[in-house]
């Protein structure tokens, strides 16, 4: 009788993991193999578009806030001033969502490749987008609703 | 073939810097929060950045992003572009000499005003 080994609690690698059916996980150069499914070939395309999104929003916050102002010079005022303008704060939305998307999306790929049994893969899962969903709220909320008060 | 080589410590690295930066994320969203309740909740806080073992700590996040962000444009020019992989150590060679090239400078402009070994 041919008996078959199960491992119930283990995800096979076609159980909704972030890679694609050639089975390779990881090309030679590091980078994931572009994924053959719907929902992951998005991501993986996601990570890509948004990555490049970044280099101008996020280098461009820290050339902002660190070498043509830095933290010195940073504070209440400093923000008021600057969320005066509502280019600004599209500015800062528009990295507030990129930033945050593109990180709980890696989150996401280290916690496939690294959270084995099912239950904790997800609790791990929930916990990351319960946390994301609530900074990307609170960021979102100061964003929108700052009104300057008087600097004493 | 991969492992051991410079594509899987380029790899490691990445994963590494994106937890990190991540983490940071997480808290500079927190502090940014608090600029809604108002001047003394806000600037009560930027002791948090402003003395200098945090200027370090700044230094080495833009480290970490700038590592990031050139590792991640090698790999999207690894994808895209079909004959890079015969490139791939001059892609490599070209990566780390960016990030020091960048990275160096922004830590002379960052820390130089710095006001070491004082605590306000």
């Amino acid at each position: 009788m041919a008996t078959e080994i199960q491992t119930p609690n283990r995800p096979t690698p076609s159980d909704g993991a972030p890679h694609g059916k050639s089975g390779r996980r990881y090309t030679r150069t590091g980078a994931r193999p572009r994924p053959s499914g719907n929902f992951e070939l998005y991501s993986w395309y996601f990570f890509r578009v948004s990555g490049i999104l970044l280099l101008v929003f996020a280098l461009g916050h820290l050339a902002i806030m660190h070498l043509i102002n830095n933290v010195d010079v940073i504070d209440y005022k400093f923000i008021a001033d600057r969320w005066a303008s509502p280019l600004w704060r599209t500015f800062d939305l528009i990295l507030l969502f990129l930033a945050l998307s593109h990180g709980v999306n890696g989150a996401r790929t280290l916690i496939y490749d690294y959270v084995q049994t099912r239950s904790w893969r997800t609790f791990a899962l929930s916990a990351l987008y319960v946390t994301g969903i609530f900074f990307l709220i609170i960021g979102a909320q100061v964003i929108f609703t700052f009104q300057p008060q008087v600097v004493k | 073939m991969y492992r051991g080589q410079s594509g899987m410590w380029m790899w490691v690295l990445h994963r590494l810097t994106g937890v990190g930066i991540l983490a940071f994320l997480f808290l500079h969203i927190a502090d940014t929060y608090l600029v809604g309740l108002g001047p003394q909740y806000y600037n009560e806080l930027l002791f948090l950045y402003k003395n200098w073992p945090f200027r370090i700590v700044e230094w080495l996040l833009v480290g970490a992003v700038l590592y990031h962000a050139l590792n991640g444009l090698r790999i999207i020019t690894l994808d895209f572009w079909e004959n890079a992989i015969e490139h791939h150590k001059v892609l490599f060679q070209t990566t780390i000499i960016a990030f020091f090239v960048l990275w160096l400078p922004a830590g002379y402009f960052m820390l130089k005003d710095v006001k070491w070994f004082t605590w306000n």
